[in-house]
């Protein structure tokens, strides 16, 4: 029900909106739980476990019952808190956790069962008989458990992340907040002012006390037009502080497109991450509830609340009031009310000595203790010194006192400190370093207390970032005191709820006590209080207060549970947004990768590279018939392949030679300038890093090369050794991968034509050769090295003339009758010659496994060498890699079993064949087993160059997988 | 968490690669003991308190950093370029 001249809404723009197929309408301004109450709708929901029949609780981001599912094209958001989601033209929104209709909900029968439905039901009750489980209570509870569902679509809404960077970081725009900001604005820092609400000014939005002499709107307005008109000053609405981290970092979730109709460039919420030198916990408190006998029907909720929607949004929750309290927030809530015009039955007021109030009736000492109505509130029962009485009522406000929002402060692992004078927990001081809590969520509840803190605490930031506060003069505000009597539970039949959204009582919380849950993080896991999306904000003490009396304990000897991030839930696709599809890692294209794709190549992933699997020709059906081609393709003519994924790391410096052989196991001062040689590089602890050539290009100048995969790799490991091990030394390296492209050309034809390429033909240029040569007036580098086992060499250019010149090499390699090959073909060149990658290396391999101990030089020290050394790292107890050939025409499979001549039938029975490269425990009696002991030595890049051996019968092909 | 890099300043910690105890700046001489070069590689102290760990600004300036932090308050108290930290 709207009042007349009451409320911040904008009331010329009106917004149509459905909720559960009803049209109805709402202003601008309003959100969607206000809006409901407007249109006379109480009940919006069903409990989580009960199902029994929610409204609205609160007017904030803790509200624990009032969650809906939003509609919106084929995004379907469940549990949206009706008291956050703003009004927008064309909301459709929908209740949850009911069938078949709101009104009418069938597993409403849970409420009737409630007497076996406590807490600690699913431990005593789904035990036996054990064949149960999973026919039919798992799948029984999976149907019935959780609350709102989901569209089953992919989610493919736009989210966004953002990074942010302040002096001050302001959480809160209430009275504290605002005025903290303002005096460090105008003390020159950079300020963030961020809160979770769509206006910002907090409780000042929603009370009638005069602040500055006028309504507190208008100097809320004033110090935001003055923040606004400051470049050192960002305000973010709708943004709540959600987590606190490490160093001043603390996470952010704002809702950008949330609020309004969905539009394609807009994306729905924003995760912040913003570093803040110094930071003010303004973020008020929260009033709590009281237990008593059916305190969830529709049309109870917090007095505040009712506060909040009749001053703010113009709106009455009820038609005839009820309020109940521990402190004055009842008679603040029922003058407002009186003074709107709305009837106010009674404030029962649980203090015995309870003052009577002009225009309404005080029932000192009372306390409710009993509700009824079917779908909503209509009638209360109250108890007193004189006796007890029934009221009929509509709606009825509560207020046991308030709670400090101090969550973000126990982030860090801090333990708030109770308070028995405000009977509260309050921020411990120095909680989080750099986080000064403030006002409200200090314990200071009013107004004038919270100016004044606000003031204190940006002073006290200001002094840490070595700013001078200005003098400034605090406006003149309501300071009224805060005296409370504490009430948690009224005692009596019936259950009482303490948290609403978990459906869990008081009964519930006695029980675990009884059954000796008494610590207090025990009761939460056996009752689940605390564990629904709203964390038990509106629970978490009045529980451990039961607790407390239950046991015969204090609050403080009971203990808090943990206040986790994050404060509000934050949806996982904000956190992680950009990450969907390919936005999941980077991808990395080669310089021909445009020519690559043009001709219908397959591409493959190799670390964050995409590599061509095969180039498929008219007429081939599978990727074996392009891959076999292509192998023939280049041990009869020429082929042409990219092989820029390598790693290449440019290595300078008088010491670059002696700095090699401290990396390699091998020697390279020895190597001559305009050679190349094959490398071998260990960890520390003695098995294998990398392999790859490495080129003397100059006396001081070398040029190494990793593997794809281990680029990044091999160049952390060369700058630890180079910066722990070699202080002193004159050697530089650096990463120039992505500054050469570089084409393998192989084949009996390669030199052909390379020749009918180069400026000047190649004269000598013996294997294992390296220079530099001119490519059409460029300047390039030659490499005479091979991956597969045929005369082979390596083209590099500047990357900037990569696809020109691999489109140049593929017509030239095709006018010889060759081509590109791609990366299976690669992978059979160089498994037919034993060329080892890091399918073999696999970082549990040795020098000795590989047959490469030979290698590691015994004349230096080098890294790895001491610890490769080790017993169980070398001798015939050792893995081996070996070579092998099947007999026959027969083609291995992948994992397929070796087996011992003779007893084939056998075998095959069991797997098949074998494969090569396979890593088997003692290969020497091989010689007479299934596969003839055609054994080449696993070997690098330079090692066995020759021609395929006579004894060559079958081409073995590896299964598609792996690449250099 | 952030880290104050001696040459970039102070830097978000995902722009540092975390490599383990600073441990492995001792390397032992080649003939050590195999107990020490045992110890080198694999034994670890876990304390509650102050650490030395080594941190690579990988997306930086490529600097091995010996970065002392205490794993109880999480306090960075210093940050020093290996290549300026004695052997």
């Amino acid at each position: 029900m709207r009042i007349d001249g009451k409320g911040l809404v904008d009331r010329s723009t009106r917004i149509d909106f459905r909720f559960d197929g009803q049209a109805l309408t709402g202003f601008e301004g309003d959100t969607l739980a206000s809006a409901l109450l407007a249109n006379g709708v109480k009940l919006v929901g069903r409990s989580f476990k009960y199902h029994r029949p929610r409204g609205i609780l609160t007017a904030g981001s803790e509200e624990p019952s009032a969650l809906v599912e939003i509609l919106e094209g084929n995004q379907q958001t469940p549990n949206v808190r009706a008291t956050v989601q703003e009004l927008h033209e064309g909301l459709v929104a929908r209740s949850q956790n009911r069938w078949p209709s709101l009104k009418y909900d069938l597993l409403a029968v849970n409420d009737l069962a409630a007497p076996f439905l406590s807490a600690g039901f699913y431990y005593k009750t789904f035990m036996w008989p054990r064949a149960f489980w999973e026919s039919l209570y798992e799948p029984m509870i999976r149907r019935a458990a959780g609350l709102g569902s989901l569209s089953g679509q992919h989610d493919d809404a736009a989210y966004e992340k953002a990074y942010a960077f302040c002096d001050l970081l302001v959480i809160g725009a209430g009275p504290t907040g605002l005025m903290a900001a303002l005096t460090a604005a105008r003390a020159g820092a950079d300020v963030i002012l961020a809160d979770e609400d769509a206006r910002m000014g907090g409780r000042l939005l929603a009370e009638t006390a005069p602040l500055d002499g006028g309504p507190a709107v208008d100097w809320v307005e004033r110090v935001l037009a003055e923040l606004r008109s400051m470049p050192n000053v960002r305000l973010m609405t709708r943004t709540a502080v959600t987590s606190v981290h490490d160093d001043g970092t603390y996470g952010a979730l704002e809702r950008v497109g949330l609020h309004l109709a969905p539009a394609a460039d807009l994306p729905r919420e924003c995760f912040w991450r913003i570093v803040a030198r110094q930071a003010v916990l303004a973020a008020g408190a929260l009033e709590r509830p009281i237990a008593f006998a059916n305190n969830d029907r529709p049309g109870v909720m917090t007095a505040s609340a009712i506060r909040t929607y009749l001053n703010r949004y113009g709106v009455a929750p009820g038609r005839k009031v009820t309020l109940f309290a521990n402190n004055d927030e009842a008679r603040r809530t029922a003058r407002d009310l009186i003074a709107a015009g709305v009837s106010v039955a009674a404030i029962i007021d649980s203090r015995p000595d309870a003052a009577p109030e002009d225009g309404c009736r005080v029932i000192a000492g009372g306390t409710v203790t009993d509700t009824r109505g079917r779908h909503a509130l209509s009638q209360i029962s109250v108890s007193h010194p004189g006796g007890s009485l029934t009221l009929d009522t509509d709606c009825l406000g509560i207020s046991g006192g308030w709670n400090p929002t101090l969550h973000l402060t126990c982030h860090l692992n801090g333990r708030p400190t109770w308070d028995a004078g405000l009977a509260a927990f309050v921020p411990t001081p120095g909680a989080v370093p750099g986080l000064i809590p403030a006002g409200g969520a200090k314990g200071l509840f009013s107004t004038a207390a919270c100016l004044a803190d606000g003031r204190r605490a940006a002073v006290e930031a200001l002094g840490a970032l070595d700013l001078t506060a200005p003098e400034m003069a605090l406006p003149e505000a309501e300071d009224a005191a805060y005296t409370l009597h504490p009430l948690w539970a009224v005692p009596g039949k019936g259950r009482a709820w303490l948290d609403f959204a978990n459906d869990v009582t008081v009964k519930d919380v006695e029980l675990a006590a009884q059954e000796s849950f008494r610590s207090v993080e025990h009761m939460k896991r056996y009752t689940t209080q605390g564990m629904a999306p709203d964390q038990g904000k509106n629970s978490n003490v009045g529980a451990l207060a039961v607790l407390a009396d239950t046991t015969g304990r204090g609050i403080p000897e009971t203990g808090t549970t943990t206040f986790r991030p994050p404060f509000s839930p934050v949806s996982i696709a904000a956190m992680g947004a950009g990450g969907r599809a390919e936005g999941f890692a980077p991808q990395r294209f080669t310089t021909s990768h445009r020519p690559t794709v043009e001709r219908g190549a397959p591409m493959i992933e190799a670390g964050l590279w995409y590599r061509p699997s095969y180039f498929p020709k008219p007429g081939e059906t599978t990727w074996r018939e392009a891959c076999d081609r292509e192998v023939r393709m280049v041990r009869g003519c020429v082929g042409v392949s990219d092989v820029s994924t390598l790693g290449k790391i440019d290595i300078q410096g008088a010491d670059a030679a002696r700095f090699l052989d401290l990396v390699y196991t091998n020697t390279f001062s020895t190597l001559p300038v305009g050679r190349v040689r094959y490398g071998l590089m260990l960890r520390e602890d003695g098995h294998v890093l990398d392999d790859g050539t490495t080129a003397r290009l100059g006396e001081q100048h070398y040029l190494m090369t990793t593997t794809t995969a281990a680029a990044g790799l091999v160049m952390r490991h060369l700058d630890f050794v180079q910066q722990a091990f070699c202080k002193g030394w004159d050697v530089r390296t650096i990463s120039v991968t992505e500054a050469w492209a570089q084409f393998a050309i192989a084949g009996p034809k390669a030199r052909a034509l390379l020749n009918s390429l180069l400026d000047a033909p190649l004269s000598d240029f013996p294997f294992m050769a390296c220079g530099a040569v001119s490519v059409h007036g460029t300047p390039a580098r030659l490499f005479r090295i091979s991956f597969s086992g045929e005369e082979g060499y390596e083209l590099a250019v500047p990357a900037r003339y990569g696809e020109a010149l691999f489109r140049d090499l593929v017509n030239r390699a095709e006018t010889l009758g060759g081509g590109p090959y791609g990366m299976e073909a690669l992978n059979v060149l160089r498994i037919e010659k034993g060329f080892i990658t890091h399918a073999e290396i696999h970082g549990r391999t040795t020098a000795f496994d590989i047959g490469m101990e030979g290698m590691v030089s015994a004349k230096k020290d080098c890294i790895g060498k001491a610890a490769a050394q080790r017993p169980g790292l070398v001798g015939p107890a050792r893995e081996q890699l070996v070579g092998l050939r099947p007999l026959g025409d027969q083609a291995p499979t992948a994992g397929a079993h070796l087996f011992t001549l003779g007893e084939e039938g056998e075998a095959r029975d069991r797997s098949g064949l074998c494969h090569l490269g396979l890593l088997v425990a003692d290969a020497g009696p091989l010689a007479g087993a299934g596969l003839p002991a055609q054994r080449p030595r696993p070997q690098g890049r330079d090692g066995a160059a020759g021609r395929p051996s006579a004894r060559h019968r079958h081409p073995l092909r590896g299964h598609p997988s792996g690449c250099a | 968490m952030r880290i104050t890099c001696p040459l970039c300043g102070t830097r978000d910690r995902r722009e540092f690669y975390y490599y383990g105890a600073e441990d492995y700046l001792h390397r032992p001489a080649p003939d050590a003991a195999p107990e020490t070069w045992d110890d080198y590689l694999h034994l670890r102290d876990n304390p509650a308190g102050e650490t030395r760990d080594l941190w690579y600004h990988e997306l930086g300036c490529a600097s091995w950093l010996v970065v002392t932090r205490n794993t109880v308050t999480h306090e960075i108290s210093a940050v020093e370029l290996v290549a300026e930290v004695s052997a």
